[in-house]
Formats: structure tokens, sequence, C-alpha cells
């Protein structure tokens, strides 16, 4: 088999997550390349958590429905998931929770193991994953690697727990052979968002807490040391924005994180940002809403929220990464267009990006421009806003000897200082106009618009953000092209006509309701024929796509 | 330094008797003889005000500032203190910014103890969007929003910087410069939190100046650091009755700041690649 799909389900708080993480880096051990899917509702205790844990020999970023190992630590995973069992499929579960089980099944009393072993019960997932290591044919030597690697306490008690499980299993069900797929880092898009920042030059990163863009500030937050980098949870996300832009004032590199919620109360902010021409990097992680909505679940809903918030009109660059290569990327890139241009930078993420685990290959993500702030050269009197040609001021920042540095919300004269006379007022604008001028010409030497698929296909699969892997694999799979703009705003017009080629028919793929992208395309003259929309807050399956593009193109 | 190397060219707006040239006169100075005795740098200054008739005073004082917008002067100061602690963080904000729009702000400055200084210019009534009530006007008042009178009583805002952390409280009056010099001074001076509370006149749309000059008085032999004594005093006028109004140094205590466990946090990374190839191991 080229590939393998494990589902692995139970209560919130039975440790799901980390079981499904330590069965992705059983299969990076054997050359896999990985993707992790992790479903779960907005509770502590109970609930039914999963996670699809999918392996191939190729590059993916996508899960697959149908499942070829499930792994139940209660009766619930069994009833849900039995759909997803497909001929040959292998089903293990804890046969102590689990009391109508799925015909050729393996039960096996996990809670007894994990007592008999003095394990606590969470240990559970120990026994499981014992047990899936015999059926797949995976080496206890690489087991018990990984295990001591990821489990932090009671090791000898679950490697006991895990020896319990795997003795349980008699013969192997499906072997998992070897591939050749680098070994790579097994991260989620949080994380790697905050490893792009920092290879950026973060120095600061604020944030009030929520899903699904907590998993940057908690990363950050542990390695805030290690990088040197401010970690700030300030009141609310109003006090976010603003304490960020005190950072930018006094010349840090500073990023914030928030998702829908959070960034409504950013909007103000936001045009504060604009008319004083603070630097920000502002990560949105999209959920679905409107209002709390499904906090915890998947959506592409928030496109033209970002890039319309906040009163008056002003510069603003809006990039959607669509895998952990262009997180990395982009994360660190947003930094250097934010300062070179003074701007606010949004980089989109949503659940799917931010909290899926992908294999990451910085091999592919390199060249990462370095673009560069303008620094005031100290000559003559200071004037913040100096109205140059290409619309950048050189910055200065206050302690600076003799910078007066007057930042200023209010429409101001070059100096800083408050003006509402006409013409001054129109200068300020044909300034902002002139920077977004200069911002264009910047971002065409960039991978502002990527392509996937076949050159010559007369068909398009138009996507953006986290639906780029599942695109570019059906994509590929079945010779269409993939058009994926990557910059959002300013739109990127000559890459994407040339990206298209000859296609003639685009069909645009979204995770919303009303296909955002495909009403920016038309605002930009490019008429889709057709969208594919999934708005039940879960993110498309491999098959999911497949289907829908049959009715479609029927 | 001469206090006038610190005005600017922009035309002052302020209505005639206005408080606020109070403040503006009082800070210059203040600022001039620190600078002066060496114990700061005016280039190392900072000024932030929100949006109200009190927030001009950005344009007027020839010093780094930031112009912020309504209510959210105090974490704008905050991260400006947190990314360089080596500058001096002066806030001013209008009752309205401090204890309306951003009032959760200055209850978390408080708490932290950041170590900024926060000048209310508390004329008690919306200047800018021309009169109508704010926390701090008294109940009963009449204004463009409330024409039947207010019925809500004031809240005391010293009372609730004391009761979030603050570690320097004082209150001033926009008539008597002196008072007002020396308080900021020592405001400015305070490590940690300081929030100065000016009762500051609107001569245009609640002019309050004889009501002061009949009830105010000036703190003397008050210890700051006698906490009790401090909240007792505080409470000596609850901003609604006719009580006599105590002017001064309420409360003052040294306490850890927030921000002091970042000072060693300068992002300097030789290697930034080669830190995040390392960070990466522990995915694989």
């Amino acid at each position: 088999m080229d590939e393998f799909s494990v589902l692995v389900g139970g209560r919130a708080g039975d440790g799901i997550n980390e079981a499904g993480m330590i069965i992705a880096r059983l299969f990076n051990q054997l050359g896999y390349c990985l993707y992790q899917y992790l479903d779960y509702p907005s509770l502590i205790r109970g609930g039914h958590n999963f996670a699809i844990v999918r392996a191939a020999g190729k590059k993916i970023g996508a899960h697959r429905d149908r499942v070829d190992f499930l792994l139940a630590l209660n009766q619930e995973t069994i009833d849900r998931h039995r759909w997803r069992l497909k001929e040959g499929s292998v089903v293990i579960y804890d046969s102590d929770e689990v009391k109508s089980p799925v015909a050729g099944g393996v039960g096996l009393p996990l809670k007894t193991m994990a007592k008999e072993a003095g394990a606590p019960a969470i240990a559970r997932n120990s026994g499981l994953i014992g047990a899936f290591s015999g059926a797949a044919g995976i080496e206890w030597d690489i087991l018990e690697a990984v295990l001591r690697k990821e489990i932090p306490k009671s090791i000898d008690e679950n490697l006991e727990v895990a020896r319990l499980g795997r003795d349980g299993i008699d013969g192997n069900g499906l072997k998992v052979e070897r591939r050749s797929y680098p070994c790579c880092p097994v991260i989620t898009g949080n994380e790697l968002i905050g490893l792009g920042l920092l290879r950026g030059g973060l120095d600061a990163y604020v944030a009030y807490p929520m899903t699904p863009s907590s998993g940057i500030l908690h990363f950050l937050a542990k390695v805030a040391g290690e990088f040197s980098i401010k970690v700030v949870h300030p009141e609310n996300e109003i006090a976010v924005i603003l304490m960020a832009q005190g950072f930018a004032y006094a010349g840090k590199k500073v990023a914030l994180g928030t998702s829908g919620g959070g960034f409504c109360l950013m909007t103000e902010g936001m045009s504060l940002a604009g008319m004083a021409e603070m630097p920000l990097v502002v990560v949105v992680s999209m959920r679905a809403g409107p209002s709390t909505g499904v906090p915890t679940y998947t959506a592409q809903s928030d496109l033209h929220f970002v890039m319309n918030a906040g009163q008056g009109e002003f510069t603003r660059l809006v990039i959607a990464p669509g895998d952990l290569e262009q997180a990395y990327y982009w994360s660190a890139t947003s930094l250097g267009l934010a300062w070179k241009y003074q701007i606010p930078a949004i980089l989109l993420s949503d659940k799917t990006l931010s909290e899926s685990a992908y294999s990451f290959n910085l091999d592919e993500a390199r060249g990462i421009p370095d673009i560069r702030p303008v620094l005031a050269d100290g000559e003559g009197e200071y004037k913040r806003y100096a109205r140059t040609p290409d619309g950048v001021s050189p910055l200065a920042f206050p302690s600076m000897k003799g910078a007066v540095v007057k930042a200023n919300g209010y429409a101001h004269l070059e100096s800083g200082i408050t003006t509402e006379d006409a013409d001054e007022v129109k200068a300020v604008q044909d300034k902002s106009l002139r920077k977004e001028e200069s911002l264009k010409k910047e971002l065409e030497r960039l991978p502002i618009v990527r392509t996937y698929g076949s050159e010559d296909a007369s068909l398009a699969l138009v996507c953006w953000g986290s639906n780029k892997p599942v695109c570019a694999e059906v994509g590929e799979k079945l010779g269409l092209r993939v058009v994926q703009p990557v910059v959002l705003n300013p739109f990127p017009t000559s890459q994407f006509e040339a990206a298209l080629g000859v296609v003639e028919r685009m069909i645009s793929v979204e995770t919303n309701s009303t296909g955002q992208l495909a009403r920016l395309m038309r605002c930009n003259g490019f008429d889709p024929d057709d969208l594919i929309l999934k708005y039940d807050a879960r993110p498309f399956s491999v098959e999911d796509l497949e289907e829908r593009l049959l009715e479609v193109t029927r | 330094m001469n206090p006038k190397d610190l005005a600017t060219t922009a035309p002052n707006t302020w209505c005639p008797g206005c408080g606020n040239f109070a403040i503006l006169n009082a800070i210059k100075p203040v600022l001039a003889d620190l600078d002066e005795e060496g114990l700061l740098a005016l280039e190392k200054v900072v000024l932030v005000s929100g949006i109200g008739c009190h927030a001009k005073i950005a344009d007027y004082v020839n010093s780094s500032s930031f112009y912020t917008i309504h209510g959210r002067t105090i974490p704008v100061a905050t991260g400006i203190k947190l990314a360089n602690p080596d500058l001096t963080v002066i806030c001013f904000a209008g009752d309205g910014d401090a204890y309306a729009e951003g009032l959760d702000h200055l209850i978390f400055a408080a708490k932290r103890n950041v170590d900024i200084t926060t000048i209310i210019h508390d004329n008690r009534v919306y200047g800018l969007t021309t009169g109508q009530y704010t926390p701090t006007s008294p109940s009963g008042f009449v204004g463009r929003s409330t024409p039947a009178g207010l019925v809500v009583p004031p809240i005391n805002p010293l009372e609730i910087v004391f009761a979030s952390g603050g570690s320097f409280i004082a209150r001033g009056y926009s008539h008597g410069i002196e008072l007002l010099k020396e308080v900021f001074r020592e405001a400015i001076l305070h490590r940690g939190f300081s929030f100065v509370d000016v009762l500051q006149v609107c001569a245009t749309f609640f002019n309050l100046y004889d009501y002061y000059n009949e009830r105010v008085y000036t703190l003397e032999e008050h210890d700051p650091q006698d906490r009790a004594r401090a909240e007792e005093k505080m409470r000596e006028w609850d901003y609604n009755s006719d009580g006599p109004i105590p002017l001064g140094i309420f409360y003052r205590e040294e306490a850890p700041t927030f921000g002091d466990n970042f000072v060693k946090y300068n992002s300097k990374i030789a290697d930034i690649d080669g830190r995040i190839r390392e960070a990466l191991e522990s995915f694989v």
C-alpha cells in the first residue's frame, strides 16, 4: 500500500492529539510524509475527540475519509466512525469500554492493562499504539524510541502497557513498508508560524488567547527565553493591537495573533496602524462563525472582513499561506514587508492550517528575501511622515539623538503634527497610495501566486489558504491546473493571469458558503465558472473534493 | 534647557481659561528641569495622548509622542515601555478616555504596576464632543445626552486605581500650577505605575473654578506610605458630595514593575537558522 490512514478516537482528556502525534512520528521514522487532522469539540472533558493520521510516500496535506486502522478508546468512536472502514481495515479497541464492537475487530482490555502495569489511565493510549505497531508490523525498537521521546512521565510503565498491547495482536494485518520521504519535523501550523516569525526577526509577540490561534501564543511563550523575545498576554484584543503598536513605535518587530472575534475588537487598532503607519503582523486564524459559531472547527469566512476591517482607506497586506513551507516563508517575509512599507500585514490562517500537523521540509522553504526597513540617516530635522516619492518615510525611534518622533492617528503634517488642511489631508492619502504602488512592485518579485498540476489543462481549480494541499493532490491526480493566490491583497492580478495559462474554465474551491475568493476574483476581472463550497465547519477530505468535482464537471 | 524650547509651531486651539493650559505649562518645566538635573533625557521621553481636547498636548510639546485613539493611551504606552525600558513614558488621557472607553486598560496598568506615568485631564465633561457627562460627572449633571439630569453617581477613580494595585496615586488641580509641577515631577520619578487625576476645568462646558476654589486643600503631614490613611483621604471626597477636596500625593509604595523580567530579552540571536533547526529537532 502506498499510504495509510489511522483514526484514533476517545473522549476529550484521553490524550487523543498526543496519541495521533505518536502514531505520526512512528510513520515519520519509516519514511512517510504526514498529515494529522484533529477534530475536537469546545470542551475540556468528555465529548468526542478524534485524530486522523494520514501517511504517504509523497507530499500530502489533507486527510482521507476512509481509514485503514480504527483505534477506539470508547464505544462512541466505533459508532461514529464505523462508516470509514473498508475491506481489510483493522479495528483495535479497548474491550473494557467498548461493548458492541465491529465484527473482526481486536478487543484488548486496555484499562486493565494500564492498571496492571501501574500506569495512569492515560496510558491506555500506549496499549493502543503498541497494538497498532504490532498490527502494522512496525518494529518494537522504533516504537520504544518514539515512546521514550514523546512520553514525559512513567515511561517504563507506558512501555509495559505498550508491550501488553502489542502482545495482544496476533500476526500482521497490514504491513507498513518503509518509504523514502525525508524524515521531517511533524509540526502544527501554529508552531511553524511562530518559527517563521522568529526567522523574520521577531522581537515581541502579543496575543489574547483565542482558538485556533492560541497555539502560536503558547509556543512562543514557551520558547521566549530560548529566542530572547518578549511575549505578552494583555487584558483583551484591543489592548493587544495597541500594545503592539507601542512596540512598533519603539522600533521592535512585533506580531499579534487572534481569531475573528478578537479581530473584531482590533479593527480600530488596524485603522490606527494604517494612519500612524505602524508596522504590524497580525495573524488571524479563522474558525467557523458568525459570532462564537463553531469555535474549534474550521472556515474560510473572514477574507473580506480582514481585507476591509477598519475605517478609512489604507494600505494593507493580506497573505494566506496554504501549507507549512508557505507559512514559514510568509511569516518571516510578512515582517520584512510590514516594516519596509510601515503597514499592517495580515497573515490569514484557519483552524485547519493552524492546528493540523504536517511534515515540514525546511529545504522547501528557503530563499526568504532579506527585506529591510528604510531607516533615517540622522541628517537634518527628522520628519516621521516625510513625503517621499515611493511613499515610504524613513524610520527613526525615540531615544535616537536629535529625533523627535511624532506618530499620529489624526491626519498629519510631515512632522507628525495634526492637520485638517485640505491640501495636507490629500497629501497624506496620496502618500499612502504611492506606498501601495511601491508595495505592489516589490510583491511582483515574490512567489505570490502558486500553481500545481498540469500546465496545459483547460480546467483549473482555484483555491486559497489551507485548501491548497487537497486541491494540489486532487488536481495532480486528475491532470487539472491548480492556481493558488497566496497574497490576496493587493490582488496579484498579473501573476494570477499568467498562472491561468490556457485555462478555459475555473472552479473556486472554498470552505465558506458564499465563495469569498470568487468574489475577490470578480472584483479583479476574473470570473470563476463554478464554486465548490463546504461550510459544515470541517475541512475537505480528498474523497470530498473528488466527489464534488465529479458533480460539478459531470 | 528652557521650557520654551519644548514648544512646537502648532497653533493652540484650547478655549481661553481651559485647564489644559495649566497641565501643559506644568509638564514643560518639569521635563526641562529633570533633563537639566540629569534625572531623565528629553530624547528618551515619549508622550502618549488619547482623543479629546487633552490629547492636543501631543502637538504642543516638542518631544517624541504618539497621538493615539480614544481610550487607548495606556496600552500603547505600556508597549513602548516594554519595548524600550530606557524610555520615560507619560500618558495624557481624558476622563472619558481613561474611565469610560479604556477603563480596562487603566485597571490592568495599575495591576501590573507598569513603569509609566498617567495624567488624567479630568474635566468631568466631554469637551470635544460638546458637553456630555463622563464617568466622573456628578449626579444631576445636565448634559446634551442627559438633558433631564444624570441619575447615576460618579466613580472615584483614585479608589479604583488604588484597589487595582497602583503604586503612586495623586490628585492635582488646574488652578495651582506649583502643586501640579511638584506632583508631576514625583509621578515621573516614581518607579511603577503613577496615576495623577487632575481636576482640569473645562471653561466652556463645565466651569467648576469657583466650586473647586472653595473646597480644595493640599494634603500636609500626610504619609503616602500609610495605606489606611491614604485610603481614608481618597474617600474624603467622592466626586459627588460637597466635601473638602484633598490635593497632593495620596499614596506611594515601592513594588516590582511589569516588564522587569523582560529586560534580559533582547532578541539577539547570532545564528537564527541554526537555532530554528535545533528547535525543529524536537518535532521529528
